[in-house]
């Protein structure tokens, strides 16, 4: 029995942290009832997850190459910072300054590529570095000064074009979420129906056979890398829209949330094995779990304690279930 | 049923003095060595006399100090295992270089995907995943290996037949003229070697040459066309099956008896 349920989860492995999500989901209706499922409420989570999703992305990408990526965070606001000050301190057509602030993403993730592949460090130190050299970046190209909304709204309105909401029966729905759940499509089908995907699994999971069958495993990392930048880069815009301004103090918790939200989805942080539909798994469980918490009326801090228990359960599965 | 058609045949792959030294040790010394087409040539030899280091010389994972490599006639150097591979000699490693959690099909076209054709192929990259799948059935069913009933099951979930079952297979599929295997046999039970066995004989008489390095040497006894004898760093002897004991190979391969003399 124990047996089939190990193989089971060995073969599906989006399949445990999709139960938790359903059984989560079952407890707080039971509890919190209407006030949680209801269209609104739940299109609220999918807002709240929004950049925690987007930089889950990336971070999946890259963890799944045995990496991973401290900096997503330090990513995300500078090339938000970017678009703000061309847009509206600089008065660049808006458009511009978005594909800028992307470009910026993609440098930033060129060179964590460049260093992991070229100098041969362990990406946690690369990243740890290059997180305190983006948010330095961060802090003088913004002047430590916050972009105000008004300023937005009247200079660049495509910046905050993320934030805009639409209704969807009964839900709002922002841009940014959106683009979200389009950039998890748009990965999983690269990660499952391309060759590129194939050698990301492959370059994670053993290097050396991998390089021995002609991959080229520097190349590999290089791309995802860069590719992590430029989708950091995306949460920066979507950040944009989540609060309107443009702040260099935002989004200071979202590094570990990113790993947090790829872990709980089941992707092993010794690479080549998981998902990004994981991932969205793992970033809604957290946002259900916050959101029904405090529906429920149960103290902040209890709350955390709550996503650190599902990370360490989380982890011990993945053993449990990596043994063969 | 095979082995004898050296002679009408040139050899697919030849190596003439080759000599590769590591600081003081001479690990090659001058060695030759010969593979003719259709022939399965086991390389016996005790330990550090060198076969290794011929293995690797030929697969392209090192470069001779002296000496040539010709494969098919024409003279080749490679400088990575890589290079060899796209020439089409195709190693199969003692530990195994797949990659366990990707599936079989995944594994067999790793490196060598194949696109979907049209549109979906050429713009959205989309793999022909049910072409490959197919392909990958009628080409393991081929060599006798649909054992493995289902092939989008992870190589991790594999025996260690199993898995070198794969390996040969990634080699035999790709139209590898040469595949040279390391001790395919030496982490396997008795049933499972003897598969593995079979699948060399399948291969072989598919048209495949085989150079198989072995310590077993009842199995190169069993299998061999040729025996290739290395000691000190070259070929001292080839002798066959048919007209040399297993004892007289181990004499040879140790220096007790010369390559000329038989019990």
């Amino acid at each position: 029995m124990l047996e089939l349920i190990h193989r089971f989860f060995h073969r599906n492995p989006t399949a445990a942290p999709g139960i938790v999500l359903l059984v989560a989901v079952a407890i707080f209706s039971a509890v919190a009832g209407d006030r949680f499922f209801q269209p609104f409420n739940l299109s609220l989570v999918l807002q709240q997850v929004t950049i925690i999703g987007l930089l889950g992305v990336a971070q999946t990408l890259i963890i799944l190459t045995a990496g991973i990526d401290l900096s997503v965070g330090a990513i995300m606001v500078l090339a938000s910072v970017v678009m703000g000050r061309l847009a509206v301190d600089f008065g660049w057509p808006p458009a511009a300054a978005v594909a800028l602030g992307l470009a910026v993403g993609a440098a930033c993730g060129t060179v964590n590529g460049v260093i992991v592949t070229r100098l041969r460090l362990p990406p946690f130190i690369v990243t740890l570095g290059t997180w305190n050299v983006f948010l330095a970046l961060n802090l003088w190209y913004s002047r430590s000064q916050t972009i105000r909304s008004q300023d937005i709204e009247s200079a660049a309105p495509l910046l905050q074009w993320t934030g805009r909401s639409m209704e969807l029966l009964g839900a709002r729905v922002t841009v940014g979420s959106l683009l979200m759940v389009l950039l998890f499509g748009v990965a999983w089908y690269a990660l499952n129906w391309s060759a590129w995907g194939k050698h990301v699994y492959a370059t994670g999971d053993n290097p050396q056979a991998a390089q021995l069958v002609g991959i080229r495993t520097n190349r590999v990392l290089l791309s995802v890398y860069a590719v992590g930048g430029v989708i950091c880069a995306v949460a920066g815009w979507a950040l944009i829209g989540r609060i309107g301004s443009v702040s260099p103090q935002a989004g200071l918790t979202a590094n570990l949330d990113s790993i947090t939200a790829v872990v709980i989805g089941g992707t092993s942080l010794f690479g080549g094995r998981g998902s990004v539909v994981g991932t969205l798994i793992g970033a809604l469980i957290v946002g259900i779990l916050r959101n029904g918490l405090a529906l429920t009326g149960v103290d902040v801090l209890w709350q955390e304690f709550a996503v650190g228990l599902l990370i360490i359960i989380a982890v011990a599965l993945d053993q449990w279930i990596r043994r063969i | 049923m095979t082995g004898n058609r050296q002679s009408a045949s040139p050899p697919m792959l030849e190596a003439h003095g080759l000599v590769k030294r590591f600081g003081r040790v001479t690990a090659l010394d001058g060695a030759d060595f010969e593979l003719y087409p259709g022939e399965v040539l086991a390389v016996i030899g005790d330990n550090g006399a060198g076969k290794s280091t011929l293995i690797k010389v030929l697969s392209g994972a090192l470069v001779p100090d002296e000496g040539e490599v010709r494969f098919g006639g024409e003279p080749v150097s490679f400088r990575s295992p890589i290079e060899a591979r796209l020439a089409g000699i195709e190693t199969v490693y003692q530990d195994l270089a797949l990659s366990p959690a990707l599936d079989i099909v995944e594994n067999l076209f790793l490196g060598r995907e194949r696109r979907a054709r049209g549109i979906l192929g050429t713009v959205f990259r989309r793999l022909d995943r049910v072409g490959m799948h197919r392909e990958a059935g009628e080409r393991m069913s081929e060599l006798g290996l649909l054992t493995v009933t289902d092939l989008s099951q992870s190589v991790e979930t594999l025996s260690g037949g199993q898995r070198q079952g794969v390996a040969v297979a990634r080699a035999a599929v790709f139209g590898s003229r040469v595949i040279i295997m390391d001790e395919p046999t030496a982490a396997l039970g008795v049933s499972e070697t003897n598969r593995v066995l079979e699948l060399i004989r399948t291969v072989r008489d598919r048209g495949t040459p085989i150079v198989l390095v072995s310590h077993n040497m009842p199995q190169v006894w069993e299998i061999a066309d040729r025996i290739h004898v290395h000691r000190l760093g070259r070929r001292v002897a080839v002798i066959r099956p048919g007209t040399h004991s297993m004892t007289d190979g181990v004499a040879i391969m140790t220096g007790a008896m010369g390559p000329g003399e038989r019990h």
